[in-house]
């Protein structure tokens, strides 16, 4: 300080310095409007384009909107034009008409780049580091690995985005959740994510934007890091932040739509000032240590409800809180579950591998290594996350493991992460799924969801139940 | 939008953490038009209806006089998970017209507003309070009085809560914010021209 004049400017972390780029303005109210760079729409945004073609508006910037059906589209028929009903069908056609209509980028069923939106956002060079980038879905988190603001919003809020390309936002608060320790075998991005999860619970972060770092994010694949920002909203948290580095740079360059000669070096630069300043303060930091992980899996139907492979499931009873009991009483029930019993060992009666959450070619990778030579003992359903995935990963051969394992190798699409495109789980079935949510009825009504990574669900797949993936790694 | 100022109606305790908004609304409901006749069924469909769509007589929300509550009285969590409106569209088609919780899904939260839903935040504490004067009064009444920032219990208890004054002014006056925002359009010009210049990489690249 000189001369009660603070002459060093305030340090500030990563979220705060892609919030201030984007601040159009603050009114006396204290809300603020924030420029939206990329809007990503789906076949579930019909609603936002109804509310702008009954207000008689257009969309204001249709080069920065890009749409891809993923949720109602059919996964098992070769004719990519086959849904499970005309319903379905209406409204990835309605997708096609509006992008028409309005102007925007659309990749359609025929274009090799559709996909989940969250998946073809990153590997097409459209989600940039220090971007604010929407999307009418709560797993808009996950473009938060690339180093962007990135969260969901309502299908109202996509109408306002679709007629003013920006948003009025209340500041969120910033979190840092610095991640240590060495990662044992078999112990994935995703099972670091869930362990997050199940120590601040699945309220933990509600009002904050996560910023994760560490020696384990350092390390981690662009890839890895957006399993682990998809999931910041089982946090509660609006969004999920990664540092750009050279990691970072090194994954965007090349991509389609990433900048390039002039441009990608005015880009690189302004990235590499975005990290965190040194004295950046956060409103709540958590240190989490990896050192103690098992590769994990939830046992309820939150994904707060997460315990590594070889704990036994909690007792309710153990709950100091009468309503975590009574949620835990009620999970373990719906899930047909006992208390004190080990996971290891229950019969499972379908996978799923896939969703924004774990359908990258890393992920297909990773469950290849454990159906390569092995056979399924139930259904089980390998959903790229992108036509772009599909195809990289048949050229290396990877459909062919899934082949002649006995598992389904399908078309891109949100699948049985969701369960409304056909792909479900009966009722009470127990299903291993790589995604993200193992609410009640989530995969199905009356569907029993465990969460779990890709390495996991494929050990399921070849056992037929619950097991640790690492006895299945030796000699691998 | 219905404009929000005062209220008093019966409230529905749910005395449940985490609710999600696939309980809310289940997936399969999303593929509907909001304005489907059925909209008001789908709410807390599969917590309120069996497999052959009868009535859970255990769910509160299927018990007299609950069934015509406005006002939900949650826990913590209300409304996390998916961003679907729907959930909203659901509760207003249904009738609600405000949810008391100790915090809800911040998605969930901003939808509520565009609906004309008031989401009011309490502590637990105060919450278990007025849960326990619900189940103990069936079909007890609670007032809200938005301008004033009051939530009055059915014993007369009186707590304060926040709400931000923009979002306010929209409900009590029932405003759509697009017309708000485009008030703001030279500044928002001026804010993307300035933008492109210093930014210019922002734009996608030629693909």
């Amino acid at each position: 300080m000189l001369l009660g004049i603070d002459i060093m400017p305030q340090p500030k972390n990563l979220f705060e310095k892609v919030w201030d780029a984007h601040m159009i303005l603050t009114n006396d109210e204290g809300q603020t409007l924030l420029f939206v760079d990329r809007h990503y729409c789906h076949d579930g945004s019909f609603h936002a384009f109804d509310m702008l073609s009954e207000s008689g508006r257009k969309v204001l910037r249709p080069d920065l909107t890009f749409g891809t059906p993923d949720h109602y589209v059919g996964t098992g028929s070769e004719d990519r034009a086959d849904f499970a009903d005309d319903e379905r069908g209406d409204l990835v056609r309605t997708l096609e008409k509006n992008a028409d209509k309005f102007g925007i980028n659309h990749f359609g069923l025929s274009d090799l780049r559709q996909g989940v939106a969250h998946v073809v956002g990153p590997e097409q060079g459209l989600s940039l580091p220090g971007l604010l980038i929407v999307c009418g879905d709560s797993h808009t988190s996950s473009h938060g690995a690339i180093g962007a603001f990135a969260f969901g919003i309502g299908a109202s809020e996509v109408a306002h985005v679709l007629a003013t390309q920006s948003l009025w936002q209340l500041k969120p608060k910033s979190m840092r959740i610095t991640i240590t320790g060495d990662r044992g075998i078999g112990v994935t991005a995703k099972d670091v994510i869930l362990g997050v999860i199940a120590r601040i619970s699945a309220a933990g972060a509600v009002g904050h934007a996560i910023e994760y770092g560490g020696p384990v994010i350092e390390a981690m694949s662009v890839e890895e890091r957006l399993t682990v920002c998809n999931m910041s909203i089982e946090a509660g948290a609006r969004a999920g932040m990664v540092a750009p580095d050279q990691t970072t740079i090194d994954y965007i360059k090349g991509k389609p739509f990433a900048p390039t000669g002039a441009a990608w070096d005015a880009a690189v630069a302004y990235w590499r000032m975005l990290p965190s300043d040194a004295g950046a303060t956060f409103d709540k930091e958590v240190e989490f240590d990896v050192g103690t992980l098992s590769p994990t899996l939830t046992w309820g139907t939150s994904p707060e409800d997460a315990i590594g492979i070889t704990e036994l499931i909690p007792d309710p009873a153990q709950e100091t809180d009468p309503q975590r009991r009574e949620a835990k009483q009620r999970s373990l029930d719906y899930m047909g579950l006992t208390a004190g019993k080990p996971l290891v060992g229950l019969t499972v009666d379908r996978v799923f591998i896939g969703s924004c959450t774990n359908g990258r070619i890393e992920d297909l990778r990773a469950a290849a290594s454990v159906a390569q030579g092995r056979k399924a003992k139930v259904p089980t359903l390998v959903v790229p996350g992108s036509g772009t995935v599909k195809a990289e990963a048949e050229a290396e051969g990877l459909d062919k493991i899934f082949t002649d394992a006995g598992f389904e190798w399908r078309h891109a699409g949100c699948s049985m992460c969701v369960g409304i495109n056909g792909d479900d789980v009966a009722p009470k079935e127990r299903s291993i799924s790589t995604s993200n949510r193992n609410f009640e009825g989530r995969q199905g009504p009356g569907a029993r969801t465990h969460l779990a990574g890709p390495e996991m669900a494929a050990a399921a797949a070849v056992t037929g139940c619950i097991t640790d993936v690492r006895d299945l790694l030796e000699g691998r | 939008m219905q404009p929000f100022k005062k209220l008093v109606a019966a409230g529905l305790p749910l005395d449940r953490i985490n609710i999600d908004t696939d309980q809310i609304i289940p997936a399969r409901y999303l593929r509907k038009s909001r304005r489907h006749p059925d909209y008001a069924t789908y709410l807390f469909h599969d917590l309120r209806f069996d497999n052959d769509e009868n009535e859970k007589p255990e769910f509160i929300l299927n018990q007299e006089p609950y069934r015509k509550a406005e006002i939900i009285v949650a826990d913590v969590n209300f409304g996390c998970g998916s961003s679907r409106e729907g959930a909203v569209f659901a509760l207003a088609a249904y009738g609600f017209r405000s949810v008391i919780a100790a915090s809800f899904g911040d998605i969930h939260y901003n939808n509520c507003f565009k609906n004309g839903v008031l989401p009011i935040r309490l502590d637990e504490e105060t919450l278990a309070g007025l849960r326990a004067q619900l189940f103990d009064q069936p079909g007890a009444s609670i007032e809200i009085d938005l301008e004033a920032q009051i939530v009055t219990g059915p014993d007369g208890s009186q707590h304060a809560f926040d709400i931000d004054a923009f979002r306010k002014r929209c409900l009590l006056e029932g405003l759509d914010d697009i017309d708000l925002t485009l008030k703001h359009k030279d500044t928002m010009a001026a804010f993307e021209k300035a933008y492109e210049t210093n930014f210019s990489w922002t734009c996608p690249g030629q693909n």
